[in-house]
């Protein structure tokens, strides 16, 4: 009964964001800002973990194929494959969700609890929707094209790991992956990372704004901002592979 | 003008304010005293809409504020300045930006016109000059200033300050009275505060009203207040002074 309580009062809190703008350009502002914040602020452990990830995966893979029966491009195909499909956008929004999320619901939070919410809503100005929207449309953004970069370096750390190791070249590995690439599979990535943009962003703002109380209630809502996205993450992850796959 | 008429707010069954009707006289500082925990906060925010009252109206010069469509509301809203308790100035802006932030969301001034405005506003306030700082970086009597010239950076009619006073040392406690009157009377807006400090009270107080347990015990002028004959109003008059 609580979750649909609360899911509820989530889709309520959706629906006020969208008012008309006190003034459009302060909104475009506000996102540009939220772009950096997020794209810009994110990009570096983004990177360290699509490197890791990539190079892990080849490693891994080659361990378990290691009959001389299948050839050595197929490894490339797998990683190639399986970052594109699930460890590039889940792994990287997952992280995103504990970093770009707490930081959302605890600058929200402290908002809230120090009345600067009640000090916006007293000006007149719809407080959800300058503080969430520009977040939202910000992460909408910006989260997919860190994990078009995520899917690029993954398949960068592939081939480092394969050539490093003596495993197989990066010509057997592009090979590989080139000939099981299939549009569909970016596109399919891409729509999982505009679902779990939204989920980060909305889910951690809504957990921000609806803080209750002071300084210790701002750390909790920090941390169920991440633990009920990473949930969500990982429902909405199996919805989509159902649906799409 | 602000007029309120039997307004009421429970809180889960728990009724906090009691039916509360009085009139807040314009180019006056009203004072609503009362001890803590009385509904004096709760009264104010259901005056200035953070809060809907569970019964009752608000007018604004002949407004009812409860009852205004959003367009209307808005209007009413961007009349009104707030000092809260803890300032609530916007910590991630600079004193500038806080004192610019309804000008460059309402109006449509240049850049000059906007920095000019928040220049006479801080020099209102007494703090020119410390544009560029963050709330963090200034002390509490500071960010009190600095709220208060936000909350009066649109040309404001109606000013409400939440314990402007509290957190604060009595000799700035009696700058930032003195300048809450001074705004008040220049601008000839309706100010409202909320206080429990009766040095507030005898300084700068016009009229005053009582809040005792939601209710509206006592509202008079200040010169009456000590032979109100009230039991309850005596005995928080009395608390307040050693003699
Ligand atoms: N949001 C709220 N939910 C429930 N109770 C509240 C809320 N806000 C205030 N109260 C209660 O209302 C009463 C009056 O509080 P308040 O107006 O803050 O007193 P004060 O006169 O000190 O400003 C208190 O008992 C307080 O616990
Ligand atoms: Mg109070």
């Amino acid at each position: 009964m609580s979750f649909f309580y609360h899911f509820g009062k989530y889709l309520l809190f959706l629906k006020g964001m969208f008012s008309k703008p006190e003034k459009l350009s302060v909104y475009i502002d506000r996102t540009i800002t939220e772009m950096n914040n997020i794209g810009v602020g994110s990009l570096a452990i983004v990177v360290i973990i699509a490197v890791f990830q990539g190079a892990v995966t080849t490693l891994q893979i080659a361990y378990q194929l290691i009959s001389p029966l299948i050839a050595k491009p197929v490894i490339g195909s797998i990683v190639s494959d399986s970052s594109m499909l699930e460890l590039a956008p889940t792994i990287t929004c997952l992280v995103l969700a504990g970093k770009v999320g707490s930081h959302i619901a605890s600058e929200i939070g402290t908002m809230r609890v120090s009345e600067q919410i009640d000090a916006l809503e007293v000006m007149g100005i719809n407080s959800s929707g300058y503080l969430v929207l520009p977040k939202i449309v910000a992460g909408l953004l910006m989260i997919p094209l860190l994990v078009v970069i995520s899917i690029f370096l993954s398949n960068l750390g592939g081939i480092i790991a394969g050539e490093a190791s003596g495993i197989l070249t990066s010509e057997e590995y592009l090979q590989g992956a080139r000939e099981s690439f299939l549009p569909y599979n970016l596109f399919f990535a891409l729509v999982k990372a505009f679902t779990y943009a939204f989920i980060i962003t909305s889910v951690s703002a809504f957990q921000g704004y609806t803080t209750n109380g002071g300084a210790l209630e701002v750390g909790a809502s920090s941390t169920k901002a991440v633990v009920y996205s990473a949930v969500a993450i990982l429902f909405s992850d199996y919805l989509l592979a159902q649906l799409m796959l | 003008m602000i007029e309120l008429i039997d307004v009421r707010k429970s809180f889960d069954g728990v009724e906090v304010l009691k039916g509360i009707s009085t009139k807040f006289e314009t180019g006056k500082v009203n004072l609503v005293i009362g001890s803590s925990g009385h509904g004096k906060s709760v009264m104010m925010k259901c005056m200035v809409g953070l809060l809907n009252p569970s019964s009752g109206n608000v007018f604004y010069d002949d407004r009812d504020f409860t009852n205004l469509e959003y367009s209307k509301l808005r209007e009413v809203r961007k009349e009104i300045g707030m000092l809260f308790q803890g300032t609530a100035l916007f910590d991630s802006l600079t004193v500038e930006e806080n004192v610019e932030f309804t000008l460059n969301m309402f109006t449509d001034m240049t850049k000059a016109e906007r920095r000019d405005r928040v220049d006479f506003c801080l020099e209102q306030v007494d703090m020119a000059g410390i544009n560029s700082k963050f709330p963090a970086e200034i002390s509490g009597g500071m960010k009190k200033r600095v709220g208060i010239a936000r909350a009066i950076a649109l040309d404001i009619k109606y000013l409400f300050c939440d314990e402007p006073n509290s957190g604060l040392d009595p000799v700035t406690s009696r700058l930032i009275d003195e300048l809450l009157k001074q705004i008040t009377e220049e601008f000839n807006i309706t100010t409202i505060i909320n206080t429990h400090d009766m040095k507030t009270v005898f300084d700068i107080g016009d009229d005053v009203i009582f809040i005792h347990k939601g209710s509206n015990e006592w509202s008079g002028k200040v010169k009456d207040i000590k032979g109100s004959g009230n039991e309850m109003l005596t005995n928080f008059i009395k608390a307040s002074f050693f003699d």
